[in-house]
C-alpha cells in the first residue's frame, strides 16, 4: 500500500510509546545498572565493569542452562512443527465439526501456565497419576520426580500438549485462505497428494508457518511457569532451563549482579535469533 | 468422514486426557486421591467448590484476576488502534525501528523484568494493584495488538478513508463511526489475544501483587506449599480457571482460523 508521509502520525503513536518506554525502558535500565555494579548488600555500589558478564560467561553454570535450553528449544520446534501441519492437513476444512475442533483445540492455550505445571503434575505421578500410573501398569519404569530421562519426557510431552496447538491453529488459517480453483487446477493436472501439498499447500503455508516457528521460538525460549510447577528444574539440575536458573540467581539467592548481566546475556541471544528469523520472514514476504 | 480424520480425532483425545484427569480429581475427596489409582469419582463430592465459593482467600483470587485482565486488555487494544492505524497508512521518521522496537518487547523474557518491576512499580507507589498488573502486562501485549491490528488494517483499501473526507467527515468520527465497525473481526482478535496472555501469566502477576490484588494462580501456588498438599482443592482451582478462557474461546471461535489468516499472527 502506498502510505504518505506524515510527521503528525507520532502522536498516534504516542500512548504506545509512552507506555511501553516505561514498562521497557526504566527497568532494562535499572538491569544494566545492575550488571556494571558490585554491592555487599547494605545498599552501597560499586563500579565493577564487566566483571559480572566475563563471570557469566565463562561459568559452567550457564552453559550448562543454555545447552539444556537449545536442546529444549530445538526438540519442541522439531515435534509441534510437523505434527502441527500434519493435523491441520488432516483436519476437517467445512463442516459442524469445524468450530468443535477449534474450540477444543484452543482450549490448553487459554490455560493458566502454573494450572498447566500442576495438572500435569497430578497426569504424570507414577502412583496415583492416569500417565505414570499407566506407563508403569505397561512395564515401564517410570517415575519422572527421579529419572532424568522421565523428566524430560514429561516436560517435552508437556510443551507438545500445551501449544501443538497454536501450529496447527495457524497452518489451518494458511490452508484455509487457498481458493478451491488451486486444487482443481492440480487435479486437470494430474497432481497427487504430495505434489499438491509441495506446490500449493506449502508455499500458502509459508508465511503463517514463519511466524508459528517464531513464536514457538520465542516462548520456549522464555518458558518458565510450567516447566518450574512440574519438575522444579530436577532432579538436581537436569531440567533447570536458562529463565529457571536466572530466577534462582535473581529472586532466590538475590545476587544482583550476576543475575542483571546474565538478563542481559539471555534477551541479547534471543533477539540476536529473533532477528535472523524476522529477516528472513520478511524477506519472504517480498519477494 | 474421512479416514484420515483419526489423526485429529487422536489429537483431541490426547489434549483432553490431562483435562479429564484434571476435573475428575477434583470431585474425589482427598482420602480418595491419597488412597491410590482410581480412574473416576468413586465417592463424588462437591465438597472442594464449596470451599472455593465460600472461601474469600480463594474467590477473590479470581475477581482479581479478571479485573486485571480486562483493564489490561481494554488499555492494550485502545492504545493499539491509533498506533496500528499510523502503521498502516502513514510513513514516519522512526517508524520500521519503532516497530520492531515494539516488538522485541514480546521478545523479552519476563523473568529478566520481575525484579526490575518490583522496584519500579514499588517507587510509584503501585505495588499491589490492579494497575500495577495491567500495566506490566502491556508490555508485550500492546506490541502484539498493534502487530495484529496493523495486519488486519493494512488489508481494508486507502479509498475507504479517502471517500469518508469527500463525504465530510472530520478524522475521528470516520475513525469511530465508519473504520473501526469495518475492522472489527480484528479487534475481536486483539482482544482475545490480549486476553489469553494476560490471564495465563504468572510470574510477574505474582511478583507485583501480595494480598489485595493476589491473583487465583498465585493463590493456588501458596496453598501448594503452605497447607500440605490439597490435590483435589488444587484441581477444583484449577478446573475453574479453564472456564473463563473456555466462554471466550467459543465467542470468537468463527474468528480464530479467519482472524489468523488475515491479521499476522
Amino acid at each position: 500500500m502506498n502510505k504518505t508521509v506524515n510527521q503528525k502520525a507520532w502522536l498516534f503513536v504516542l500512548p504506545v510509546f509512552i507506555l511501553v518506554a516505561f514498562n521497557a525502558v526504566i527497568p532494562l535500565m535499572t538491569v544494566v545498572n545492575y550488571s556494571v555494579q558490585e554491592t555487599f548488600g547494605d545498599n552501597t555500589f560499586f563500579w565493577s565493569g564487566v566483571l559480572w558478564f566475563t563471570e557469566i560467561l565463562q561459568s559452567e553454570r550457564f552453559h550448562d542452562s543454555l545447552g539444556r535450553q537449545m536442546i529444549f528449544t530445538f526438540s519442541i520446534l522439531a515435534i509441534e512443527v510437523p505434527l502441527g501441519v500434519a493435523i491441520a492437513l488432516t483436519m476437517p476444512r467445512k463442516g459442524a465439526w469445524v468450530p468443535v475442533c477449534l474450540v477444543l483445540m484452543a482450549l490448553p492455550l487459554l490455560i493458566p501456565w502454573n494450572v498447566v505445571g500442576a495438572m500435569w503434575n497430578i497426569f504424570a505421578l507414577p502412583d496415583i497419576g492416569l500417565l505414570g500410573y499407566g506407563l508403569n501398569a505397561m512395564g515401564f519404569d517410570y517415575n519422572f520426580t527421579r529419572q532424568i530421562g522421565d523428566a524430560w519426557f514429561t516436560l517435552i510431552l508437556m510443551d507438545v500438549w500445551h501449544w501443538t496447538s497454536l501450529v496447527v491453529l495457524l497452518a489451518y488459517a494458511g490452508l484455509v485462505s487457498i481458493p478451491d480453483a488451486y486444487y482443481q487446477a492440480a487435479k486437470i493436472d494430474g497432481a497427487g497428494a504430495f505434489a499438491i501439498f509441495r506446490y500449493i499447500q506449502l508455499p500458502k503455508m509459508k508465511r503463517v508457518l514463519t511466524i508459528a516457528v517464531l513464536l514457538r521460538f520465542m516462548d520456549s525460549f522464555m518458558v518458565y511457569t510450567e516447566a518450574v510447577v512440574l519438575t522444579g528444574g530436577g532432579p538436581g539440575n537436569s531440567t533447570t532451563l536458562l529463565s529457571i536458573d536466572l530466577v534462582k540467581i535473581a529472586l532466590g539467592q538475590f545476587d544482583l549482579g550476576p543475575a542483571a548481566a546474565m538478563s542481559i546475556i539471555y534477551f541479547l541471544i534471543i533477539l540476536a535469533l529473533s532477528w535472523v528469523f524476522y529477516t528472513l520472514m520478511m524477506r519472504n514476504e517480498e519477494s | 468422514m474421512k479416514r484420515t480424520a483419526i489423526v485429529p480425532a487422536l489429537y483431541i483425545v490426547f489434549l483432553m486426557l490431562p483435562i479429564y484427569w484434571l476435573v475428575s480429581m477434583s470431585f474425589k475427596t482427598t482420602n480418595e486421591i491419597l488412597g491410590g489409582f482410581s480412574l473416576y469419582p468413586r465417592d463424588f463430592t462437591l465438597e472442594n467448590y464449596i470451599v472455593i465459593f465460600t472461601d474469600p482467600v480463594w474467590y477473590t483470587g479470581y475477581l482479581n484476576s479478571m479485573a486485571y485482565v480486562s483493564l489490561n486488555t481494554v488499555l492494550s487494544v485502545a492504545c493499539a488502534l491509533p498506533a496500528a492505524y499510523a502503521f498502516s497508512r502513514y510513513r514516519f521518521i522512526g517508524d520500521k525501528h519503532l516497530f520492531f522496537w515494539l516488538l522485541t518487547n514480546r521478545m523479552a523474557p519476563p523473568a529478566v523484568f520481575a525484579l526490575p518491576f518490583f522496584q519500579l512499580y514499588s517507587a510509584v507507589g503501585l505495588f499491589d494493584t490492579h494497575i500495577a498488573v495491567a500495566l506490566s502486562h502491556t508490555l508485550f501485549n500492546i506490541p502484539l495488538a498493534v502487530w495484529i491490528l496493523e495486519g488486519f488494517m493494512s488489508g481494508v483499501p486507502k479509498e475507504l478513508d479517502e471517500t469518508a473526507y469527500v463525504d465530510g467527515h472530520s478524522f475521528w468520527s470516520f475513525f469511530l463511526k465508519i473504520f473501526i465497525p469495518t475492522i472489527a473481526a480484528g479487534i475481536g482478535v486483539a482482544c482475545f489475544f490480549c486476553f489469553m496472555f494476560s490471564w495465563v501469566e504468572l510470574l510477574l502477576a505474582k511478583t507485583l501483587t501480595a494480598v489485595e490484588a493476589k491473583p487465583i494462580a498465585a493463590t493456588m501456588t501458596r496453598t501448594a506449599s503452605t497447607s500440605g498438599y490439597e490435590l483435589g482443592l488444587l484441581a477444583a482451582a484449577g478446573t475453574l480457571t479453564i472456564v473463563p478462557g473456555a466462554f471466550v474461546i467459543y465467542f470468537v471461535r468463527n474468528y480464530i482460523a479467519k482472524g489468523f489468516a488475515l491479521g499476522r499472527v
